[in-house]
């Protein structure tokens, strides 16, 4: 089971690797990957820098071309390929189709795996993309249950990746527009959710309001803690109730389940998290080393420690985590 | 320009879809797409339901009658539920992801892509085209900028279709937001989301209208109407115009789209709508305050 790790810079880079990363995804500094935030990524020499400490380390590097490329600069998106391409990666991390038809006629031999972004759920989903582009991994978008997951898993003819810890996406990935409504930009077309050129945080009367774009996102009494307004984690009204009527700012948090995805043929586990500082990265990557280490030692008699639990809880939007759907009460 | 009715988003009683679709078989309508496309524990309609409601429409119809299919799934029940619609044998199938589009084109049938595949480029559209993709529904993010370089780059197009009114589906999730909102389980949703035939409006703090809730899926708070826009629509060769189906006033809006294809329409009395997105803004904006032609 492999343990498939975030870097936004190379320090990140370095933190995962020395707390036992088996393989790390980069994406390069523009919109062609789906963390599209300022001062993050990797510019070229910085890629070259990345490869080296991973080749150095023996370590894997996968490359994140992940949104869905627009029509007047799609040779940007191809650009991306061929610099994943020449850098010798393990892996492009890819959902466009047209770009993914690109890969695979100009790069025969280079590694495509499956982006959540792509949103496939199904067999015949993944069927379409492995006898279209020969992909040869999909990651899992974070709408199964533990369940599905494993039915999932023994109908596949790739490797499946699914999602172990990070910022929670309630819905699914590449097919949801709430940031473009309220912002005008997107995960799919611009690589960013809610992003923060239009956060506004404003003392009012009321209390701190966040808002995105002029919407007001949230308003937090003095006791509570504020939060970024990622738009599906705001309170709303709904039939005159003051809610979270989406999602709860939350992470979230699958270890738990380690035994049985490995039991079900798992190849890989992600952590989310590019837009996160290096000793964030040390931090859950160690954690997440330990337990699997521990799975691939004990099976079935795994248990999830205390210690890892405080950790990642510390580490979590909210201090709080949840099983997200794998777990049907979440649903 | 043709108009479609979209598939119908809400869930109604099984009495009131057969109501609804018997009155749009009177209207000036081109095409009607039929079908189950947000939750498959929805069983008022089940998949034969759906195939025999649509057969019967296109026996006593000139209407030409498409059947969507689901666009999330997560079950293998809900790839059942796919498999028999792109199993009908007789009338074009709408595919709303990837799992419709494998069957159809392993089928060697025609099909049409929903707005919740993602094409946003020519070589995504070309792919697709030579899998069998006859029409391309955009999705709802995309402006008329894009789509005209989309367009102007391919070597050859499918009939093009523009969802131009109706809230616009956003997000689909795994969770369902009704369930959550009534404090139950979507695993027992007693099938509440049938009491909200508009669907669950969602309102910032300040009284904005933001979203509206149908089950797993999120909705565009205002809906899109894009019939200010009607002159560039045509001007940009798309072929079909799309009119997503409510509860309220759907004559009505069916109606005001065909004066628009009539030159008889009376701005005065348009029905209300955001027209963000196609105009390369934040999808709940309103840009077009005028006419018909495009934005100033």
């Amino acid at each position: 089971m492999e343990l498939v790790c975030p870097a936004g810079s190379l320090p990140a880079l370095e933190a995962a690797v020395d707390n036992g990363a088996d393989a790390v995804y980069i994406g390069f500094n523009d919109e062609t990957n789906a963390r599209n935030f300022g001062g993050l990524n990797f510019n070229d020499k910085n890629a070259l820098r990345a490869l080296e400490r991973i080749r150095n380390r023996g370590r894997k590097l996968f490359v994140a071309i992940n949104t869905y490329a627009k029509p007047d600069s799609f040779a940007r998106w191809q650009a991306a390929v061929d610099r994943a391409a020449g850098l010798n990666a393990d892996a492009v991390i890819l959902a466009d189709i047209g770009l993914m038809g690109y890969a695979r006629e100009r790069h025969p031999e280079l590694a495509l795996h499956l982006s959540v972004q792509a949103s496939a759920t199904s067999a015949p989903a993944l069927e379409f993309y492995r006898q279209q582009f020969g992909i040869r991994r999909a990651v899992l978008p974070r709408v199964l249950s533990l369940k599905q997951v494993q039915q999932l898993a023994a109908a596949s003819k790739v490797e499946l990746e699914v999602f172990g810890f990070g910022s929670l996406c309630i819905m699914a990935e590449g097919r949801c527009h709430l940031s473009s409504y309220v912002t005008g930009e997107s995960p799919n077309q611009n690589g960013v959710c809610s992003p923060a050129k239009t956060v506004e945080w404003r003392n009012a009367a009321g209390g701190l309001e966040t808002r995105l774009n002029g919407v007001l996102i949230d308003r937090f009494a003095e006791n509570e803690n504020a939060g970024y307004p990622t738009l599906c984690k705001g309170r709303f009204i709904v039939d005159g109730k003051r809610q979270h009527a989406l999602e709860e700012p939350t992470s979230l948090n699958s270890m738990a389940l380690l035994p049985e995805l490995k039991a079900a043929g798992i190849q890989a586990i992600k952590l989310e998290g590019r837009q996160r500082s290096p000793a964030y990265v040390a931090q859950i990557v160690r954690t997440w080393r330990e337990a699997i280490d521990e799975v691939l030692q004990r099976g079935a008699d795994f248990s999830v420690k205390d210690s890892w639990r405080d950790t990642l809880s510390k580490n979590s939007e909210g201090k709080q985590t949840t099983l997200g759907a794998y777990d049907r009460p979440w649903q | 320009m043709q108009l479609a009715l979209g598939p119908a988003q809400y869930y109604w009683q099984r009495t009131d879809i057969n109501q609804f679709y018997e009155q749009m078989l009177s209207t000036p309508l081109d095409i009607v797409y039929l079908g189950e496309v947000v939750c498959g524990k929805r069983h008022q309609l089940r998949a034969a339901d759906w195939l025999e409601l649509a057969q019967q429409l296109a026996e006593v119809s000139d209407k030409q009658i498409v059947l969507s299919t689901l666009t999330l799934l997560e079950s293998n029940a809900d790839f059942n539920w796919v498999r028999k619609i792109c199993d009908n044998g007789q009338l074009l199938v709408e595919a709303n992801d990837l799992s419709a589009v494998q069957l159809l084109a392993e089928a060697g049938l025609p099909f049409a892509c929903g707005p919740a595949v993602n094409i946003y480029n020519q070589h995504t559209l070309a792919h697709l085209m030579s899998l069998g993709m006859t029409r391309w529904t955009v999705p709802v993010e995309m402006s008329a900028r894009q789509l005209g370089e989309v367009l102007n780059a391919c070597d050859s197009r499918p009939e093009v279709e523009v969802f131009a009114y109706g809230h616009m589906p956003l997000a689909y999730s795994a969770r369902c937001f009704t369930a959550r909102h009534l404090g139950l389980d979507k695993d027992n949703c007693d099938y509440r989301c049938m009491e909200y035939p508009d669907g669950l409006p969602l309102a910032s703090q300040e009284g904005e209208e933001l979203f509206v809730i149908n089950g797993i899926q999120t909705l565009s708070g205002e809906p899109t109407n894009l019939l200010r826009h009607y002159k560039q629509l045509c001007e940009l060769g798309i072929d079909i115009l799309r009119l997503s189906p409510q509860w309220q006033q759907m004559e009505q809006i069916i109606d005001a789209f065909d004066c628009a294809r009539r030159d008889d329409l009376d701005t005065e009395l348009l029905p209300p709508g955001v027209d963000g997105y196609w105009c390369g803004r934040p999808g709940l904006e309103l840009i077009a305050r005028s006419g018909t032609g495009a934005p100033a």
